[in-house]
């Protein structure tokens, strides 16, 4: 059997989870990742072909390319053991969500909004709240300033009971940490409430 | 890790704007989709150590994957480092993992039904950055 598990010798393979950073057009999604994410924030490209466009006809892909879609990603070692990965879909992507692995197995979402261009982050709520992926809504002040309470933000996006609404500031550390506790705190809040049934 | 690969991602691609010196398809020939659909952005890569003395010799793209994945890694920082897409990468990952020379380790699997321990793991972990 000595070729049964050569990698055992070496360093066990982690568990992997992820979160991903949406939100609309320079709201901070790249920001927040390299705030908090251990690594340089790391970018992958994907091309993405039309809806219905069968891939592998290879004639005509190159005309019917939608888009392009980046991600920029970061990591952060929770222990040997696990490790988080944080997704940003950067700049003005209106197919992100065509790449469907993206959401797979998401832990939960983190919707960036700018109260200055609240619209931009609407899709991206739409998504979530149509894919029962659980999410909190990050009100990115810039400079700082925070001109609404998170009660009134949450009344204005008519978000679904329970989803929290924070105030942060992306470029902060603390800031974008505490964010992401706030979903953990939501995940485990709503798994210790069983949901009533309509 | 990361900053322990040479900057060699564009030996292959020479910036998308001028057009990718080898297209990358021609790195998995001709085919669009791999084998198995079990790599995905989290799915964690390992080179066997040592490699199976048996098989081709591997392609110079399958080595550099093999020198990235000598400790674990996640596919979608091979794609970043390599800087091709991860549906290319998991083609040629694919043809890795049929010749042995990788293990794959699947994301921790989320349900519906929320791992408090997990989460709870998550937390304590984001708490002490």
């Amino acid at each position: 059997m000595a070729g049964s598990d050569p990698n055992t010798r070496g360093t066990p393979a982690p568990d992997t989870v992820k979160i991903l950073i949406a939100g609309g057009f320079g709201v901070g999604k790249t920001t927040m990742v390299g705030s908090v994410s251990e690594i340089v924030p790391l970018r992958t490209e994907e091309p993405l072909t039309s809806a219905g466009l069968k891939i592998d006809d290879l004639d005509g892909i190159e005309k019917k390319h939608a888009t392009t879609v980046a991600l920029d990603f970061g990591r952060i070692t929770i222990s040997p053991k696990l490790i988080l990965y944080l997704f940003g879909t950067p700049g003005q992507q209106r197919f992100w969500f065509m790449w469907n692995d993206l959401a797979l197995g998401a832990l939960g979402a983190v919707v960036l909004l700018d109260v200055r261009r609240p619209e931009s982050s609407f899709a991206a709520i739409d998504f979530f709240e149509r894919r029962d992926i659980p999410f909190v809504v990050g009100v990115n002040g810039f400079h700082g300033m925070h001109p609404y309470e998170p009660e009134e933000i949450r009344e204005a996006l008519a978000l679904p009971e329970g989803t929290h609404v924070l105030l942060c500031d992306a470029r902060e550390r603390e800031s974008c940490r505490d964010v992401l506790i706030a979903l953990i705190d939501q995940l485990i809040a709503s798994s210790t409430h069983v949901p009533q049934q309509g | 890790m990361a900053q322990s690969q040479p900057a060699t991602a564009n030996e292959v691609s020479g910036g998308d704007a001028a057009g990718r010196l080898v297209r990358p398809f021609a790195l998995t020939g001709g085919r669009t989709r791999p084998d198995r659909t079990d790599f995905t952005l989290i799915t964690t890569v390992t080179a066997v150590d040592p490699p199976p003395t048996w098989g081709a010799r591997p392609q110079p793209e399958h080595t550099r994957i093999l020198r990235l994945c000598a400790r674990p890694i996640a596919v979608a920082e091979v794609a970043a480092h390599l800087d091709l897409p991860v549906s290319v990468v998991a083609i040629m990952l694919c043809d890795l993992l049929q010749a042995e020379r990788i293990t794959i380790h699947p994301p921790h699997p989320v349900s519906n039904t929320p791992d408090l321990d997990l989460l709870q793991k998550v937390r304590d972990g984001l708490g002490r950055l």
